[in-house]
């Protein structure tokens, strides 16, 4: 996926990782919760940060602070789970993703996105689908779908597992 | 297509899914008592519904071949055929291309060239039989008025010609009018008495004017033959049903009419009447005899049935007839009126709800508990009470007998045993075990897998098996029964059984198993569920056993089920099959690791003790003695890789599944609780020991324990 793909005003949902600021296609967010309690499900990878209960359905909760290779995400006032929407090998997946905090929603024209540098992010380059600009201000929009495409999540299961 | 037909397309593949089913048991059956006419006669239902429904849907490739069947159905329903095993044969054929034929309109897809082949062939031979029974000198049409032979016993006194008219719905639109038929019928002779059956009109607003709904039952006097009074209901007579009873008629015609009526439960006398047994006054006699009896000082009633025979104006066996339809339409109503048919996706709906109101009934518990407050406690406890009920209730909706799926396999082991020339019975056992539908539904396949294999190439050949001294007819078992919250199913055959030594070896040269080593019969033949196992070649030729097993394996288990193998070579093989009762809601017993809940299903729970001192110290061994049995355990935070320091006291759970027993080390006890399993969500593949995710009364989330793969990883680490 590149910036090309980008041919028309969308909005977004901003949200920050430590400092920098990301941003989701607000058409893969449900709704965004208060952080509540997890539960760790063993044998998992790290980043799989566990399972809540959202309103009677189990759904994973992933630390994206870890995924992309920064510290775990300790829980603040501001600590919040967006509840998303992607796709998984053509399946439809509900996930919740840990944000430091969650700042507003915001509409970029197709101009205001450029593409992701090659160098210079922490993230591998896969996941960005382009870089927003507002007053001044980069912020990433990621590709969630390939975040948590099933090597992603699979790739990390086998080097975690420990032997029984 | 519009939405109402599309609905309309759906119930009739529903249905005629389910007809099929029943032909083909029906057909399966009659090979074995042929002749029965009851069977004869449901076959052709079904056919015939098939055939209509498919008219009105616009198949017309269902209803051009369907009729054919029909045809011959219907001659061999008036004895003017009998049916042979090779007819039979032909029939299951015929069944089985209907299927297609109805499939491939379902999808609206063309009939590929091959079905085509097959329907011309199928075609051929259904006429080829049908031009046949053409040349058999027509039995019924010897059944003339006076023709009647007298060997047959009592006549009836009446002499009148007995016409049971039932005009088919399409009369009016194909522009027939059934009153000029009558006043046609008028001609030829006096009627003596006609009487209009309203029974079948429905309410006003499902009425349709244009079709037609009338019968009727007509006496009638006169000189012609019985083929003359046919002609006169020539054009009507391939969608009608018209019955001619001659003046005079062998008693067992009233009683085969009688019971050939369609009409629902109507009084005795008036059946009688309308079969042409008795008049209105004989009737009317038979009736006030009755009061007045009732009326007499003795006060028993007596059946009206008994008064007719006692005076002398009917032969026993017409009451005994009429008696009987008069029973059987009363229990078909009541067995109607007992079933409605439920769309799954309400069903499921429902249980999930369910399923919410039980973890919002634990949570109110809980409160409860909490505040305190005896009134709450007491509203609590007796609401928790009742949402189990519901619960219980629902969860039996879904439950359905296994039968259905067994009675299935009679079609695969015949099939089987004439291809292969060998002699196999099936035997069906606790067909009436319910299970969840969806687990019903999952487990054919695997199920077909092991019967074919145990037909296929468990079961020998007929003079293998006598030169064994083996009966020569090999049996297969279906049983399935219930234990300790699951359901078994086992499928035993007394075939050859499989070579355990040739199942070694291999399993040695694959490196499934390390050479010499001693295993158990039990391990040895577990290997035959191992996906890289088996190749066709060197093992089935042997042991008769392996291709595709590791599938069959997989499917029990993504039903949180397990499959073992029993084997004895020479005298057979058992395969079990151990499922879980449902798949949504379960008992469970809540226990905490390092801080996390687990649940693990109340079933398999045997009971818990303390963690002995000297087995606290690291993990220097894995076994306790538990009151002299040797019981090997797995620390459950080690197994998962927790963190988290020793809790001051631990407890073992000892836990079973099937013949295994193991403990496992958890650091808290919390007690019973109610489980709505949930799956873990898609972005967990498989984790192993962990079988799914629940919610609990306070929201959080708990995993449940999978103590079959934590039992088989326990055992692996202790050989």
């Amino acid at each position: 996926m590149s910036v090309a793909a980008i041919t028309e005003t969308t909005q977004y949902l901003t949200f920050k990782l430590a400092t920098e600021v990301f941003a989701l296609d607000i058409t893969k967010v449900r709704e965004v919760l208060d952080f509540t309690a997890l539960t760790k499900v063993p044998r998992t990878p790290d980043f799989m940060r566990g399972v809540i209960n959202l309103r009677g359905s189990v759904v994973p909760v992933v630390d994206m602070r870890l995924k992309f290779n920064m510290s775990r995400t300790e829980q603040t006032v501001n600590t919040c789970i967006i509840i998303a929407e992607i796709n998984l090998d053509g399946d439809k997946l509900v996930l919740g993703a840990l944000a430091d905090s969650v700042q507003e929603v915001i509409e970029l024209e197709p101009g205001q996105i450029e593409p992701a540098p090659r160098i210079g992010t922490r993230l591998n380059t896969e996941f960005i689908k382009g870089m927003g600009k507002r007053d001044d201000q980069f912020i990433i929009i990621l590709e969630i779908d390939r975040i948590f495409s099933t090597e992603e999540l699979l790739e990390v299961h086998e080097a975690k597992a420990p032997a029984a | 297509m519009d939405i109402e037909l599309g609905q309309a397309r759906q119930t009739f593949m529903t249905e005629s899914a389910e007809l099929l089913e029943e032909m083909e048991n029906v057909l399966l059956s009659l090979e074995k008592n042929p002749g029965d006419a009851d069977t004869i006669n449901s076959l052709f239902r079904s056919a015939h519904t098939i055939k209509g429904a498919s008219g009105i849907l616009g198949m017309e490739t269902v209803e051009k071949f369907t009729h054919l069947v029909e045809n011959l159905l219907s001659n061999v329903r008036d004895g003017a055929f009998t049916l042979t095993s090779a007819t039979i044969e032909l029939l299951l054929e015929c069944r089985d291309h209907t299927k297609t034929l109805i499939e491939l309109a379902a999808s609206d897809a063309a009939v590929p060239a091959l079905t085509e082949i097959k329907e011309a062939g199928l075609t051929e031979r259904l006429s080829a039989l049908l031009v046949k029974k053409e040349e058999v000198p027509e039995k019924r049409a010897v059944k003339g008025p006076v023709t009647d032979t007298p060997e047959s016993g009592r006549l009836s006194s009446t002499d009148a010609w007995h016409i049971s008219l039932r005009f088919g719905p399409d009369v009016l639109r194909s522009g027939m009018d059934p009153a000029s038929f009558i006043s046609y019928l008028g001609k030829l002779g006096e009627i003596i008495s006609i009487s209009t059956l309203f029974d079948s009109i429905p309410g006003v607003e499902d009425m349709d004017p244009e079709t037609c709904y009338l019968g009727f039952e007509i006496d009638f006097k006169s000189d012609f033959d019985k083929k003359a009074i046919e002609g006169v209901f020539e054009f009507v007579r391939e969608d009608c049903m018209i019955a001619i009873l001659p003046p005079h008629s062998r008693v067992e015609s009233y009683v085969d009419l009688i019971r050939d009526l369609p009409e629902d439960t109507v009084l005795l006398g008036e059946i009688l009447v309308k079969g042409g047994a008795l008049t209105k006054t004989e009737l009317d006699e038979a009736l006030s005899l009755q009061k007045s009896s009732e009326a007499a000082s003795d006060g028993s009633k007596r059946l009206i049935g008994e008064i007719f025979v006692t005076e002398g104006m009917v032969q026993s066996d017409i009451v005994d007839a009429a008696l009987e339809k008069q029973k059987k339409t009363q229990e078909t109503r009541s067995k109607e009126a007992r079933t409605i048919r439920v769309d799954a996706d309400k069903l499921d709906g429902l249980i999930n709800l369910v399923g919410e109101l039980v973890i919002a009934s634990a949570n109110i518990d809980q409160q409860a508990q909490r505040v305190k407050d005896a009134w709450l406690l007491e509203s609590a406890s007796s609401m928790l009470r009742l949402v189990e009920e519901i619960r219980d209730t629902s969860m039996k909706i879904r439950m359905v007998p296994i039968g259905e799926t067994f009675s299935r396999f009679n079609r695969v082991v015949r099939d089987i045993s004439r291809d292969t020339g060998k002699e196999i019975a099936l035997e069906i056992k606790g067909g009436e075990t319910e299970l969840d539908k969806t687990v019903v539904e999952k487990i054919s396949d695997p199920l077909m897998h092991i019967v074919r294999n145990a037909a296929d190439h468990g079961i020998e050949k007929a003079e293998a098996r006598a030169s064994a001294g083996k009966p020569v007819i090999g049996t297969i078992r279906l049983n399935a029964f219930h234990d300790a919250g699951s359901i078994t199913i086992e499928i035993t055959d007394d075939g050859r059984g499989l070579n355990k030594k040739r199942i070694l070896e291999k399993a040695i040269g694959q490196g499934l198993l390390a050479p010499g080593q001693q295993y158990s019969d039990s391990e040895i033949f577990r290997v035959i569920f191992e996906p890289g196992f088996s190749t066709a070649e060197s093992v089935t030729k042997l042991s008769g056993r392996g291709v595709g097993m590791d599938v069959v394996k997989r499917n029990i288990e993504a039903l949180r089920g397990s499959v073992d193998v029993e084997s004895v070579e020479g005298s057979g093989t058992v395969v079990r099959i151990r499922l879980p009762l449902t798949l949504a809601i379960i008992d469970g017993f809540r226990v905490g690791v390092a801080g996390s809940s687990y649940v693990i299903p109340l079933d398999m729970v045997v009971e818990c003790v303390e963690l002995p001192e000297s087995e606290r110290e690291g993990n220097r061994s894995s076994y306790i003695n538990l009151r002299g049995e040797v019981l090997p355990y797995v620390r459950l935070k080690r197994y998962f890789g927790l963190e988290g320091k020793d809790a001051r006291y631990e407890n073992i759970i000892i836990v079973r599944y099937g013949s295994a027993k193991i403990g496992l080390v958890v650091d808290e006890l919390f007690g019973e609780v109610q489980t709505v399993i949930k799956s873990l969500s898609k972005a967990y593949k498989e984790i192993k020991g962990i079988s799914g995710a629940t919610i609990m009364g306070n929201g959080e989330v708990a995993l449940i324990l999978d103590i079959p793969r934590l039992i088989e990883a326990v055992e692996r680490a202790a050989a």
